[in-house]
């Protein structure tokens, strides 16, 4: 540490504490709410310890269906963000690195009109195009489904450019080796540019699973249907204009719910994240 | 096992610039052909067209007496060493060897059998486990060349394998790639643009010059009759000597009289440093060399030194044996026998 006298390292620890409590007080005050009845948090101020309530709160909003939501537990709802989650996530990595390994290895009429063309689409916000997305969407019956809510989505200039930018820095000599070795196209992607890539992959899982699970706008528009509603949507749903209508014990609960997967996410793959995105392998 | 036949080989660059500007080449069966030169000269060009990595804008390529310009890197049956040895940084020692011959549907004992066979002759067999960032500069330098060699191809093409290691290394390599390959007699290309490497390497030395061929032959007698001013001066360190000749041909650029019998045409005459010798006064052979020349600096090597001189309105190298007993500043008789001389004309050749 950098001038490590005693006072100096308390300032910073103190420092540091009041940067965890702001952000994990929030946190913490939701979790305090989702273990009190309702009348408890109707009725301010809130205490700051956890109440007694943890058990039939959680058991009723993962088995009891909730009112406002037409009777689905949280369960689908989890079942069905990760599987959007997921699949923009995964989708996203195949599309671009494919579209990457094109534009980077091959010599193709074109080559740097499709590149411009993939960066335009950077230009363009989702809010921009989500009508004709919509149109498009409701033309091939997609409404509903976990297709429509994942395909428009998966599409992504930024990881095809980080992952350009990637495999530019593989040097030549690694290519031509390879193509000395006989490995054709598909066995270089698989058996080369794949495992270099698996740092980055992991990075980006990341960051794409979270930007996955918090889709707000999309999965609004294009579900009708209860069941097929995201954590965040019936998050949304289940709150009321009127508050005594409202069952504040469960949304709380449901937005714990809704923070866990993508904590789980980054702090299981926080070694490989960490590594994609400081370090590039040698 | 192979011949490697260049005929009038071109690469011409989309926007026209002429890379390398028609080379033949015959290369017999089994010898080790070096390809010499400064940087730039397309060296390492005609290595990529022979290994297929770059396509050839004209001429043929043959390998083993069949006409190789359409075919893959893959078909050719050539493995190559590259400059920074391209190693697959995500793959064991093993499955750096492995890989060219599993993507070959060789069966996987007979895959294992070769590659502990040539690890051991490489001496690589404890490392066969790590990755290729766990191993040092040499020993990387041999995982590449035992990549090649599992794979027993009819042509070894190497890329100035030795340029990234250090002095004493390199001069260790040298000797093992130079056995290696003469065990194996696989008919090997050596790019480099190190003139000693080179010149231990070659069983035909092909020196080149702005996508040209200027020389090729055997070492020394390329050494010993340079075909031009520029291989002259590329060929040997410290470089020949060569003196400008002004007028008639008779005298140096200082306007000196060279006394000596030219032959016609010749506008430049040149001495190796080892052939002059510092002589007291008296009596020299007809037809030497005299020159008086002025010592400006001397590079004790060891075993002999070498005096960098001003003489004759240029400046010359001179060679003397064991420690030099001049200091810069001293004036002294240079001379070369004629026998030594070497004489080009106007456009550089040798007359």
């Amino acid at each position: 540490m950098i001038g490590a006298s005693r006072s100096r390292a308390y300032i910073a620890h103190a420092v540091l504490l009041l940067g965890i409590l702001v952000v994990a007080f929030p946190i913490y005050y939701t979790f305090v709410a989702s273990t009190q009845t309702l009348q408890t948090i109707l009725r301010p101020p809130l205490p700051l310890l956890p109440g007694r309530e943890f058990f039939t709160n959680y058991s009723e909003a993962l088995f009891g269906g909730v009112g406002r939501i037409g009777g689905v537990g949280v369960g689908t709802l989890l079942f069905n963000t990760t599987v959007m989650a997921l699949g923009i996530a995964i989708g996203k990595i195949a599309i671009s690195i494919l579209s990457a390994y094109a534009i980077v290895f091959f010599r193709f009429p074109l080559r740097m009109t499709f590149f411009w063309l993939i960066f335009i689409t950077l230009m363009l916000p989702v809010e921009v195009r989500i009508l004709p997305t919509y149109k498009v969407m409701v033309d091939f019956g997609l409404i509903d489904t976990y297709a429509g809510l994942i395909l428009p989505l998966i599409a992504s200039a930024t990881a095809t450019l980080l992952f350009r930018q990637f495999f530019m820095t593989i040097p030549g000599e690694l290519v031509e080796a390879a193509r000395v070795d006989g490995a054709g196209p598909w066995r270089f992607f698989f058996d080369i540019l794949l495992p270099l890539s698996r740092t980055n992959i992991a990075a980006l899982f990341v960051i794409l699973f979270i930007y996955g699970w918090t889709q707000y706008l999309w999965p609004l528009l294009v579900t009708n249907r209860n069941d097929m509603n995201t954590i965040v949507i019936a998050l949304k749903k289940m709150v009321s204009f009127a508050d005594a209508d409202t069952q504040w014990h469960l949304v709380m609960v449901t937005a714990m719910f809704a923070i866990v997967p993508p904590i789980l996410v980054v702090v299981l793959m926080q070694r490989w994240f960490v590594r994609g995105l400081v370090e590039s392998e040698k | 096992m192979a011949t490697v036949d260049l005929k009038d080989v071109k690469k011409v660059y989309p926007g026209g610039v002429e890379a390398v500007k028609g080379v033949s080449i015959a290369i017999p069966d089994k010898a080790l052909c070096v390809l010499v030169g400064p940087s730039g000269c397309g060296k390492s060009t005609l290595l990529r067209m022979i290994a297929g990595l770059e396509a050839i804008s004209s001429g043929t390529c043959s390998i083993d007496g069949r006409k190789v310009n359409e075919i893959g890197p893959t078909e050719r049956d050539i493995a190559m060493v590259f400059q920074n040895y391209a190693l697959y940084p995500h793959m064991k020692v093993y499955d750096n060897m492995a890989y060219g011959l599993r993507n070959r549907g060789t069966p996987k004992d007979e895959i294992d059998r070769r590659v502990k066979e040539v690890a051991a002759t490489l001496e690589l067999s404890h490392l066969l486990d790590r990755r290729p960032r766990e191993l040092s500069g040499g020993q990387r330098q041999r995982v590449a060349m035992g990549r090649a060699i599992v794979r027993s191809p009819k042509v070894f093409l190497f890329d100035e394998p030795l340029s990234n290691l250090d002095a004493k290394l390199r001069g260790q390599m040298r000797v093992e790639i130079k056995n290696l390959q003469r065990s194996l007699g696989v008919t090997s290309v050596y790019v480099t643009h190190d003139q000693l490497e080179a010149m231990t390497l070659a069983d035909m030395l092909v020196v080149m010059n702005a996508g040209l061929v200027e020389q090729m032959g055997a070492p020394l007698d390329v050494y010993e009759k340079p075909a031009s001013t520029f291989v002259a001066s590329f060929i040997g360190a410290p470089p020949m000597n060569l003196l400008p000749l002004t007028g008639d041909g008779t005298s140096f650029a200082d306007g000196s009289a060279t006394g000596l019998a030219k032959p016609a045409k010749a506008v430049t005459i040149g001495f190796r440093p080892e052939d002059a010798d510092v002589a007291a006064n008296g009596e020299v052979p007809a037809g030497s060399l005299v020159l008086s020349a002025t010592v400006q600096a001397v590079e004790p090597v060891g075993a002999e030194s070498f005096l960098h001189c001003a003489a004759a309105g240029g400046l010359i190298v001179v060679r003397v044996a064991g420690r030099a007993t001049a200091r810069p500043g001293d004036q002294l008789r240079v001379v070369a026998p004629a026998e030594k001389l070497h004489w080009f004309d106007q456009a550089g050749k040798r007359v």
